[in-house]
């Protein structure tokens, strides 16, 4: 490490490294971000300038105008179903694709490039393609196989669009996980495995008792960021149902959005947003205490 | 045993199925015309018909349009190599309690939602009339990217023993060619994962873009919504958009797929 004496040195080094990324990110991001703290507050219309501050403090109005809009706590609900869903299938599958990829499977390579495909392209793209799957290709195949399931359009229907929005966020998310698993397994001292053959563990056994706890960081991450990811869905749920119909699949993120620019209450918007990043910290704070402890304890 | 593993390859081309059929059907549908799609999506086209990916080529502006995302991304994470690794040395390098403090607040920044920031956000840079602009943009995309990225190589410079920079210290060099000449190339592997993730987040992103160019220099992912908004009646021109989009970052992933594979999985165990 480094001890620089002089103030002046110190300046410079700081200069030199760290000033322009510092100041894009305090601009770009923080600034932005204790600002709308700060509008949350205040009965700021959202046409004013900022700076003008022809508007008041009033107090904790927005969030109880928030909080007591019956579509936003529809919305929390659908967003919490949405992510535990998503976060809890895209594991399982991430997580047993990847053991099924790193066994002696032919053409492995092709099955873990084929599995990663969807996150290569944009949300939006991806939703499109699918709008036209659970509609217009869905349909058809109804009509040629008579099965009831695919008889309408799976877009029309609440409780089949919601559905429609967690298997098309677990087949976009699953195959980047699947890299994280397979890291992990990877990653397992061939020692380790070979010993516990020789004292004749099983392949499930094998798989229950070494692999997952050797692998549980793997867990971790992976969770984390379909945690993440899936509270934040935006782009895939514009474009694949818009949050309809009647509004039963609109994620928290796109009521915002609405709520601030079709709707232009950016008050309420805007104390919205500050609930959903609460949210998310809560979260994922917790998930990451949880996850470290069980680490701490494989180990 | 046999049993088990032709079990197993089942069950992966089955699921493999699943994750590209609907690749093929786009791809089917782009070659019909409006009629013959709505009569049947799952039939094959009856030839080879290129004027659907004409027709949306032209009315997605799609030259200028890919060029735009193009210089964005290409720039964009050219800064986001730059400047992140830089801070990252400078922060693993320069402990104390400021440098720790920022640590934190760059990886707390990473679980905000582009939500809560968005509205100060757009109504600030309009009034100081910076959007519609790509140079913007650019820098908008150095601002929301520099944490991950700095995370990622932070994590990589902290296993750099620093007896390297204190040999070349004594040599005479500057913090900044010890840096540059020495630290940057051993970072190899991690710049590679991070261009990838930046070069995926940033050529697909839409709800940055969308608020930021709204008349001009507007990008792919941009035109595809849309055109594919005025054109679902129309669904093979739709669709023939649709791969138009799709391609340049398949083909960019058939060059470059092992490190791809191999960066994103080394980027995210770190």
């Amino acid at each position: 490490m480094y001890i620089e004496k002089t103030f002046a040195q110190k300046f410079r080094s700081f200069l030199t490294f760290a000033a322009i990324p510092l100041f894009a990110f305090s601009v770009v991001l923080v600034i932005p971000f204790l600002v709308g703290v700060f509008l949350s507050f205040t009965d700021w219309n959202g046409i004013q300038a900022i700076d003008s501050f022809d508007y008041n403090v009033i107090g904790l109005s927005n969030f109880t105008a928030a909080l007591s809009d019956p579509t936003y706590i529809n919305t929390l609900v659908l967003t919490f179903a949405y992510v535990t869903l998503v976060v809890v299938i895209t594991n399982v599958i991430a997580f047993l694709v990847a053991v099924l990829v790193t066994s002696n499977l032919p053409a492995r390579n092709f099955f873990r490039a084929a599995f990663f495909i969807p996150n290569l392209i944009g949300g939006v793209i991806l939703g499109f393609i699918w709008q036209f799957i659970f509609s217009t290709f869905i349909t058809r195949l109804g009509d040629l196989t008579g099965i009831p399931l695919f008889q309408y359009s799976w877009l029309v229907e609440t409780d089949k669009a919601f559905i429609a929005l967690v298997i098309v966020g677990v087949w976009q998310l699953s195959g980047y996980m699947m890299l994280i698993y397979i890291a992990g397994l990877v990653g397992i001292p061939q020692e380790v495995i070979e010993a516990s053959t020789i004292d004749g563990a099983t392949t499930s056994q094998q798989l229950l008792h070494i692999k997952i706890p050797l692998m549980i960081q793997a867990f971790t991450i992976s969770i984390f960021l379909t945690l993440r990811n899936s509270f934040m869905v935006f782009d895939v749920n514009l474009s694949l149902t818009r949050g309809g119909p009647f509004r039963s699949t609109e994620m928290a993120t796109l009521h915002i959005y609405n709520e601030a620019f079709i709707s232009q209450h950016f008050g309420t918007a805007q104390a919205q947003a500050i609930i959903l990043f609460v949210i998310v910290a809560v979260v994922a704070t917790t998930q990451v205490i949880i996850s470290k402890r069980l680490e701490g304890r494989a180990l | 045993m046999k049993l088990k593993r032709v079990g197993g390859l089942i069950a992966a081309v089955v699921l493999a199925l699943f994750y590209l059929f609907p690749f093929a059907v786009v791809l089917m549908n782009s070659f019909k015309g409006r009629i013959e799609v709505l009569r049947d999506p799952l039939a094959l086209p009856t030839n080879l018909d290129f004027s659907n990916y004409a027709d949306a080529f032209t009315r997605m502006n799609y030259g200028t349009t890919f060029f735009n995302s193009l210089i964005v991304t290409v720039l964009s994470i050219m800064l986001l190599t730059i400047f992140p690794s830089m801070l990252a040395y400078y922060l693993a390098r320069f402990e104390n309690l400021a440098t720790k403090v920022i640590f934190i607040l760059l990886v707390v920044s990473m679980i905000v939602p582009f939500q809560a920031l968005m509205i100060p956000f757009a109504s600030i840079y309009g009034r100081l009339d910076l959007l519609n602009n790509r140079w913007s943009l650019i820098f908008f995309y150095l601002g929301f990217g520099v944490s991950l990225s700095t995370f990622l190589y932070h994590g990589f410079i902290r296993t750099i023993p620093i007896a390297l920079d204190e040999s070349a210290a004594i040599e005479g060099a500057t913090k900044f060619q010890i840096f540059w000449r020495i630290i940057f190339p051993i970072l190899r592997p991690t710049t590679a994962t991070i261009v990838i993730l930046n070069a995926l987040w940033i050529w697909n992103d839409y709800l940055l873009p969308s608020l930021v160019l709204f008349i001009n220099d507007r990008t792919l992912p941009l035109s595809t919504y849309s055109f594919y908004g005025q054109y679902t009646s129309d669904y093979g021109v739709a669709m023939a958009g649709l791969i138009l989009s799709i391609t340049p970052v398949i083909v960019f992933y058939l060059f470059m797929q092992r490190n791809i594979l191999k960066g994103i999985a080394e980027g995210a165990v770190k």
